[in-house]
């Protein structure tokens, strides 16, 4: 046809272009890129934990309790951040526990996103009895205070890792559902849903090819905000004495075990709760980053 | 008109209850009080109006996104409302009726290449193809409505309004429609586009023997891609006929006022504009009688009581009672 | 004098992707009493250099220009300060959208007020007659009562009325119109546009109005001013703008309204207004423009006759020659 436009080439596939674009923005926030930096080294710490740690985070030392880390008076090189109560080397424990806290994290996020999108978007385009149960349940959960339910949780599934994890999602979910339903109802009424429709799509295929997509951005964003509390809480929970158990080195048990001897030892104590502090902080930071650039209500033209 | 309408619509109605919760009762929203139409191959019904007007309401009906809740609708002689509870039946059905949106931007998902967009209903209604075949039909499509072959794998922000408008005109010929409802198709473009766009649509219909339903507010784009016009005012058709007939001896004096306040693109075009006080009502209390009554100049006791019916006069529907009793030959026609 | 002169403006904006140049060297002058349109497509940049001469852009945008005065009183060398107070008084912008131009929190009768207020030393008691009497200016029905309304409950015809009782509230000199009509059905629009003109004679205010529609241009200009791609093409009375279109392009604009369409074939212009990346060398409009050259493509043009072009447009509608083959001939 003589009318044939012409597009602008801007170079690129529009993948990659979209990546550019999406780290223009990402990149602008410079906390968001320290954050994301630190966040990176926490991640090697813990896939590569055997090679980096200098022991294994269960040796205990016999001749080394609590050793102050090496710049102190009485530290030794052998322990860069110093022992604890039992002779195991902080650092040590440190590096494995990032293990523990990035993995409960990511399970916990994976566990909350797929059940809130689950009902979310059922609830957002089902709408009828079936959303009025689905959010007033989502009430009740968000009006009991989230650490208290938690604990209830775990007290009735048994004390453990794996019960805390559990928890957490559950006091997660309604955040979740809420996101997605919202979005969900406004995605719905977009004329291309209706066209996909008049094109003989069924419900799944619109609710899950045609809305789903298009409600990510948020839900990435508030899934990284997450990430960063779920790491806290299992902390939390780790530290009431609910969560992980010993021996296993996770941050917020360690925190616990260490708490008798905070007047005599502060290194024992000061270090858990610095990894605990600056990784969430660094996510945290990484997710305003995301935001920035995921969120098109905050980019300029 | 010698060959067969591909749709009839007779009486539709269509209700929505608004505004209801536990302590009061809804309130009952007429969108469309009793349209009645043919649709015929290679032919284009405008329908033409304000907002509230009920044209939009029309489209969803004929689309089959609603069901009517009252008066009949045969597609093919078979009856729609009945076959859509039939969900085989539906499915039949609606690959014979299309749709082309108002917004560009919004008619396109945002995640989806323009490729899969444009295989998405082979896929669903057509699971004889293969993936290969589905490609093939997709790309000789995008040839036709005058886009590139390497557009097939781009996202829909990468395009221009014009552009995406002919994608969703692709789009809605994938399956090979007997009819496409056109909702506003270029109000939302460029004078320059809006030419190319509607040579696309005028060369598909063509090349298809598409019947067209032009639903428009733009009484200059409906002039040029009409054969036949509707004109509808708070849920009403008041006066149907052909293009000519229409734009040439407008009789109804909604008609008279909407091709007045046309701007014409002429300095030199001076006129005694028919002005119109006030304005569209809400359609969940119209004015009793005519709900055309309130605006209009020829008003008298009769308009105010009583609801004029569709009267044939020399070809051309009229629903108004200055026009039966020939009240209206005092104002001078408009155009 | 003029009333507004506005000498080579032009407007950067800095996005992702580098620096886009929204307006280029845009020239307007306006006279007391005048209409005066600004016509373009999407992208011309008509309401953006409106927008600068209101200082409401954004800080990502950089403006410069020659000249830019309003009654005398340079805007360039003025005060944030100063040019604010000159922004709601003598100059008065209203714009597309009138449902989203009124807060939705605060009655009519509110936002009326605060104008006044603002820019007017008025006793509550003058305030409260004047935004009556303004209501009634723009055609609202029992003003007094329309006060206490919320902007939701008004129609968007109503609103617009409202936005133009609050534009005009302080007598301003210039008023600008961004399209204000193209959200409004057709009945309406000619409501509002026929206020519009009233208010000018009766105030002598003058009236820039940025619309794509050609026929409100028609109807209500005097003078035409034609945008494409952030230049300005032409800048002509408007009876000589219709009947014998110096520039390619509002020829080509003018050829692809339906109205004026001779056959079921509309003569459309090819390609889309070219966007940041695809800025063509020479004249922005030569790939769309079926009198291109090779100097078309190669050398950008200056001004002759009213329009920006190397050969425009004869009485008859056909190219002249380029300026430096008529001297070579001369």
């Amino acid at each position: 046809m003589s009318t044939a436009t012409t597009t602008s080439d801007i170079g690129g596939s529009p993948r990659t272009r979209a990546i550019a674009e999406f780290w223009h923005y990402f990149s602008e926030n410079k906390g968001a890129v320290v954050g994301l930096c630190f966040v990176g080294i926490v991640i090697c710490c813990a896939i590569f934990a055997p090679l980096i740690a200098p022991y294994s985070p269960e040796e205990q030392f016999r001749d080394y309790f609590l050793v102050p880390p090496v710049w102190e008076d009485g530290g030794s090189s052998m322990f860069l951040l110093g022992t604890d109560a039992v002779g195991r080397d902080i650092l040590s424990r440190l590096i494995y526990g990032a293990r523990y806290s990035l993995a409960a994290g990511c399970v916990i996020i994976a566990l909350t996103l797929t059940s809130g999108i689950g009902l979310g978007l059922t609830a957002g385009y089902v709408r009828g009895w079936f959303e009025v149960l689905v959010m007033r349940l989502m009430d009740i959960i968000l009006s009991v205070p989230s650490l208290l339910l938690a604990l209830v949780l775990v007290t009735v599934l048994g004390p453990g890792l794996f019960s805390a994890i559990v928890a957490i999602a559950v006091t997660y979910v309604p955040h979740f559902v809420r996101l997605t339903r919202a979005q969900v109802i406004s995605e719905a009424q977009r004329d291309y849903v209706t066209a996909s429709r008049v094109a003989g799509a069924g419900t799944l295929r619109l609710m899950v090819i045609a809305i789903l997509p298009n409600c990510m951005a948020p839900l990435i964003v508030q899934a990284t905000m997450s990430f960063s509390t779920s790491i806290l809480d299992v902390a939390a929970l780790g530290f009431l004495g609910v969560g992980a158990q010993p021996p296993t080195p996770e941050w917020g048990r360690m925190l616990a075990e260490a708490r008798e001897f905070i007047t005599r030892a502060w290194w024992v104590v000061t270090f858990p709760g610095l990894a605990i502090l600056l990784t969430v902080l660094a996510i945290n930071l990484m997710g305003d980053g995301l935001r920035d650039a995921l969120d098109p209500k905050m980019k300029r033209s | 008109m010698s060959n067969q309408a591909v749709l009839s619509a007779r009486d539709l109605k269509r209700d929505y209850e608004v505004g209801g919760s536990a302590f009061s009762k809804p309130k009952l929203l007429r969108a469309l009080a009793g349209a009645s139409f043919d649709l015929f191959p290679g032919k284009t019904l405008a329908v033409v109006g304000e907002s509230g007007c009920g044209k939009s309401t029309l489209g969803r009906l004929v689309t089959m996104i609603e069901k009517p809740t009252s008066g009949t609708l045969t597609l093919d002689g078979k009856d729609v409302v009945a076959g859509l509870s039939n969900k085989a039946e539906a499915k039949q059905l609606r690959q014979d009726v299309q749709i082309v949106f108002q917004d560009p931007y919004g008619s396109l998902n945002p995640r989806h290449k323009i490729g899969s967009m444009l295989e998405e209903p082979l896929k669903i209604n057509r699971p004889d193809l293969s993936a290969k075949d589905r490609e093939e039909l997709g790309r000789q499509m995008m040839a036709k409505v005058g886009l590139r072959p390497e557009h097939y794998s781009r996202y829909p922000h990468m395009f221009s309004g014009g552009q995406r408008q002919r994608i969703a005109i692709a789009r809605a010929l994938m399956l090979q429609p007997k009819v496409i409802v056109l909702d506003e198709p270029v109000s939302a473009l460029d004078v320059s586009i809006q030419a190319q766009v509607l040579n696309l649509l005028n060369d598909v219909q063509e090349e298809f023997k598409l019947a067209y339903l032009f639903i428009s507010h733009d009484l200059s784009v409906v002039k040029h891609v009409a054969d036949e016009v509707m004109v509808m005012y708070l849920g009403r058709p008041v006066e149907k006929g052909s293009c000519e007939e229409i734009f040439a001896n407008p009789q109804h004096p909604y008609t008279r006022a909407l091709l007045s306040a046309t701007p014409v693109a002429d300095p030199r075009h001076k006129r005694d504009r028919i002005r119109l006080t006030g304005e569209i009502p809400s359609p969940i209390a119209p004015p009793p009688g005519c709900t055309f009554h309130p605006r209009c100049p020829l008003a008298n006791e009769r308009c105010r009581a009583e609801i004029p019916e569709l009267l044939d006069r020399g070809g051309t529907l009229i629903a108004c009672h200055a026009v039966e009793e020939g009240r209206n030959q005092e104002a001078a026609p408009a155009a | 004098m003029p009333l507004l002169e506005i000498q080579n403006l032009s407007v950067d904006f800095a996005t992702a992707h580098g620096k886009f140049r929204a307006v280029d060297g845009v020239n307007l002058t306006v006279d007391p009493g005048e209409t005066v349109a600004i016509v373009g497509e999407s992208g011309s940049g008509k309401s953006v250099s409106m927008l600068a001469l209101m200082g409401l852009l954004p800080w990502t945008a950089t403006i410069t220009a020659d000249r830019m005065a309003l009654d005398g009183r340079d805007l360039l060398t003025m005060s944030k300060r100063q040019r604010r107070s000159l922004a709601g008084k003598d100059i008065a912008m209203i714009f597309q959208e009138p449902m989203t131009s009124l807060n939705p929190c605060f009655t009519v009768g509110f936002q009326i007020d605060e104008i006044l207020k603002t820019h007017m030393s008025l006793t509550r008691k003058e305030r409260d007659r004047r935004a009556i009497e303004l209501m009634s200016l723009v055609g609202i029905p029992s003003p007094e009562s329309r006060l206490s309304a919320f902007p939701h409950q008004l129609s968007g015809g109503m609103s617009q009325r409202v936005m133009i009782a609050m534009m005009i509230a302080c007598n301003p000199r210039l008023l600008i119109a961004d399209e204000p009509t193209t959200a409004l059905d057709v009945t309406i629009q000619a409501q509002i546009l026929e206020l519009l003109l009233t208010l000018q004679q009766e105030t002598g205010m003058a009236l820039v109005l940025i619309t794509h529609d050609m026929g409100v241009v028609a109807e209500t200009a005097q003078r035409v001013v034609v945008q494409y791609a952030g230049q300005q093409v032409e800048a002509r009375p408007v009876l000589d703008l219709f009947d014998m279109p110096r520039h390619p392009y509002t020829q080509a604009l003018l050829a692809a309204l339906p109205e004026r369409a001779t056959s079921q074939h509309l003569p459309s212009i090819p390609g889309v207004v070219p966007g940041q990346f695809d800025r063509p060398a020479g004249c922005l409009f030569n790939p769309r423009c079926e009198y291109a050259t090779d100097l078309c493509r190669s050398t950008p043009p200056v001004v002759r006759d009213g329009a920006l072009c190397h050969m425009p447009l004869d009485d008859a509608g056909n190219p002249t020659q380029p300026k430096i083959l008529a001297e070579a001939a001369s």
